[in-house]
């Protein structure tokens, strides 16, 4: 098996895998106030400090929730209904964005009056920073990196100009960390979403970097387990394995992104060799060391993913499924690609399992299944 | 995999036939609907998960392949056209012809697949098409479109079971669509309603109701396709006939707009002939049975093809005979192929 999919999820570490272990053997509610409880909040507020640590933010701006679709959702939302409290209701989104932010701000541009700005992007998919802000603006959000085509945004650039203007910003992270170097103080954002799956902790956990003085409206309501803005009992287990893939892949992130560039290289280089006509996507130098993201014209990408599928070579079409149909890219669409060529796309995204072995093994069955996706044309 | 128990089986049965098998999940409409609503059996995102789940026991890989522009071009659009024009099309038949053994199998060759399964309840026997055991279920009727090079590259692991087999089955090897009602409505039609379905789409188009013999009218009609030959309810006539006996719809003609009627006996035909016929035909008339409705009975008949006309003389006359559907001609349960009627007399 070639598992060439890492940006959907990617291994747990070992040391994410044990940590969890030992943590889920044990019994407490770290908001109980008996011994057991005492040593699960411990236990999280250990996680949080070291979270705090690695991506440059203070303990008290971490917030625990289930993974990045809840905090992309907590910071689009909790930051417009606080913004729009004091009479600020448009919404600047870059339209590339990662479904979890792309749906929450149509669903209050529709249920919630939101006016909304979308921010093109270029070829690459970079976001233009020449922006209005104007003076009703309730809350930029532009990604670190993007999901599909790995495209990294001027995100210090682009909080400089959202602070000058008095906007908060907020940044899905989620597939920046561990590739390129990341720091939440530095970049000068409001908020910043990260998750645990993507960089080797588990699934079903995450956290929103929150400024300080950042309000946001809570989306659950409870307990206010953390610092009112979201309840939920803490999944302690869970969150001292994320602590642990943050504190990792920050600590190995120069040495693996070098080895990752050689190999997803590798990878580019021998694709344009076996297949000369497929297209690469996405930016040539601003782009995320694991990812490479390509269009095989006259191919449809669900009929190549099939046939690379029964070779045991796991990749993705990188574009949103509904109802597993799959549709063209809004990423690529947003780029200005041709929808047809949108539509047969393959993302090929490595991680710290990733050896050249898997990539012999894509190129040993990359021709024949672009051979027949061809055949099979395009709908 | 519709998500039904049959396609479940199906895929069962090639699976432990030692095939390498792959499950695929027809996406045919735009909007699919969240949940099952009536007697649909397919075509729900329900429905999607439900195939899904007997692919994961089954332990092979399932797509969904989206299917929706071809069967709104091929089935839908198609089945509107026809009502419009006064016919009584049949969808299942057009969206095997069309989707199952078409652009499906077409697309699975291409991919480097050998064949289609599909869990409709026929049998293949010698390579020729032919009837189910389980004569209730028995679906050979809307497979007679296929060409001989379609059965080659298909299998019906069903045909050789009753549907109470099929069921038994899927409940010994933990499938959890064992108990999942047959569908029997058009699938598309969500609220089954096909009325409002064709009146939506066609529009309200008032014209006559006239009597066959006297040429006297009889009421009035919202739209000729709501009728469909030998239909006797529903009818709304405004006056009885003379005679005071029951009225059925005898034809429709779209020119001008008009719903003939008369009575049960005026019904009855002996002359059948179809267009386009599909399959493999002797030169010259042969004995045979036909069917010309999906559960009709098959009649004896003398059938000859010759210049691209299916002619079929009956033995006995038959009623309600409607253009647009496919008259199926056998020999025993093998069919030896079909037509679609073009009239009837």
């Amino acid at each position: 098996m070639a598992y060439l999919d890492h940006a959907a999820t990617t291994p747990m570490l070992p040391q994410a895998l044990d940590a969890y272990i030992a943590a889920a053997r044990e019994v407490g509610n770290a908001s109980s106030l008996h011994g057991p409880g005492r040593l699960a909040r411990k236990r999280v507020e250990e996680s949080r400090e070291r979270i705090a640590a690695a991506l440059g933010a203070r303990p008290s701006e971490v917030i625990f929730t289930s993974g990045g679709t809840e905090s992309d959702n907590l910071a689009v939302k909790g930051l417009f209904w606080a913004r729009r409290d004091v009479g600020k209701s448009r919404i600047l989104a870059s339209a590339a964005e990662h479904h979890a932010v792309l749906d929450a701000v149509h669903w209050l541009e529709k249920h919630e009056d939101a006016e909304v700005t979308w921010l093109p992007v270029d070829a690459t998919g970079r976001v233009d920073t020449d922006i209005d802000f104007g003076d009703d603006v309730a809350l930029m959000t532009v990604m670190w990196a993007n999901n599909e085509v790995g495209t990294l945004q001027p995100i210090t650039e682009l909080a400089a100009l959202a602070k000058a203007s008095g906007v908060p910003m907020h940044t899905d992270a989620i597939q920046a960390i561990g590739h390129v170097p990341v720091s939440f103080g530095a970049s000068g954002v409001s908020a910043m979403s990260v998750t645990g799956h993507k960089l080797g902790g588990p699934q079903g956990v995450g956290a929103l970097l929150l400024g300080r003085d950042v309000k946001v409206t809570p989306l659950l309501h409870g307990g206010g387990q953390e610092r009112d803005v979201r309840s939920g009992t803490l999944d302690v287990a869970g969150i001292a394995s994320f602590a642990t893939a943050v504190e990792v892949v920050v600590q190995t992130q120069q040495a693996e992104a070098a080895r990752l560039t050689i190999l997803r290289d590798e990878l580019v280089k021998r694709v344009f060799e076996t297949i000369p006509d497929a297209v690469l996507n996405g930016s040539p130098d601003n782009r995320l060391p694991n990812n490479a993201h390509f269009s095989f014209p006259g191919c449809e990408g669900d009929a190549l993913l099939l046939l690379l599928d029964a070779a045991k070579i796991a990749v993705s079409t990188g574009s949103a499924c509904s109802a597993g149909v799959a549709q063209p890219s809004h990423v690529l669409l947003a780029m200005g690609t041709d929808p047809l060529l949108a539509r047969s796309s393959l993302r090929f995204t490595l991680g710290h399992t990733s050896t050249s072995q898997d990539i012999d093994a894509l190129i040993a069955a990359l021709p024949a299944a672009v051979e027949r996706a061809k055949r099979a044309g395009q709908r | 995999m519709s998500g039904g128990v049959d396609s479940a089986v199906a895929a069962a049965r090639a699976v432990e036939a030692g095939y390498d098998v792959t499950g695929v999940h027809l996406a045919l409409s735009k909007n699919a609907q969240t949940h099952r609503t009536g007697a649909r059996g397919c075509c729900t995102i329900e429905d999607s998960h439900d195939a899904r789940r007997a692919a994961d026991v089954l332990g092979i890989p399932f797509y969904i392949w989206d299917m929706a522009d071809r069967f709104h071009e091929d089935v839908i659009d198609d089945f509107v056209a026809e009502y419009a024009a006064g016919r009584t099309p049949n969808p299942c038949l057009r969206c095997n012809e069309k989707i199952k053994f078409a652009a499906v199998l077409d697309r699975a060759i291409a991919l480097g697949f050998d064949a289609v399964v599909t869990g409709h309840y026929a049998q293949i026997i010698d390579g020729k098409l032919a009837r189910s055991v389980d004569l209730g279920k028995d679906q050979s009727y809307v497979l007679a479109v296929l060409t001989q090079e379609q059965i080659d590259k298909s299998m019906f692991p069903l045909g050789d079971s009753t549907k109470e087999q099929v069921r038994a089955e899927a409940a010994e090897r933990g499938l959890s669509v064992a108990q999942k009602p047959d569908s029997h409505d058009i699938c598309f039609i969500a609220d089954g309603d096909t009325q409002k379905f064709l009146r939506e789409r066609i529009g309200s188009v008032p014209g006559d109701i006239v009597d066959g013999s006297t040429g006297q009218v009889l009421g009035q009609h919202e739209g000729a396709f709501a009728y469909t030959i030998g239909q006797r309810k529903g009818l709304a006539l405004t006056r009885p006939a003379a005679d005071g006996r029951p009225r059925y719809v005898l034809s429709i003609t779209p020119v001008n707009n008009t719903v003939t009627v008369g009575p049960a006996e005026a019904l009855e035909v002996s002359t059948v002939e179809g267009a386009r016929p599909i399959g493999t035909f002797p030169a010259g008339p042969l004995e045979g049975l036909v069917q010309m409705r999906a559960h009709g009975k098959a009649v004896p008949a003398v059938v000859e093809v010759a210049d691209g006309v299916l002619t079929a003389q009956l033995r006995q006359p038959e009623r309600g005979i409607a253009p647009g559907q496919a008259i199926v001609v056998y020999q025993g349960d093998i069919v030896l192929g079909s037509a679609t009627i073009t009239s009837a007399r």
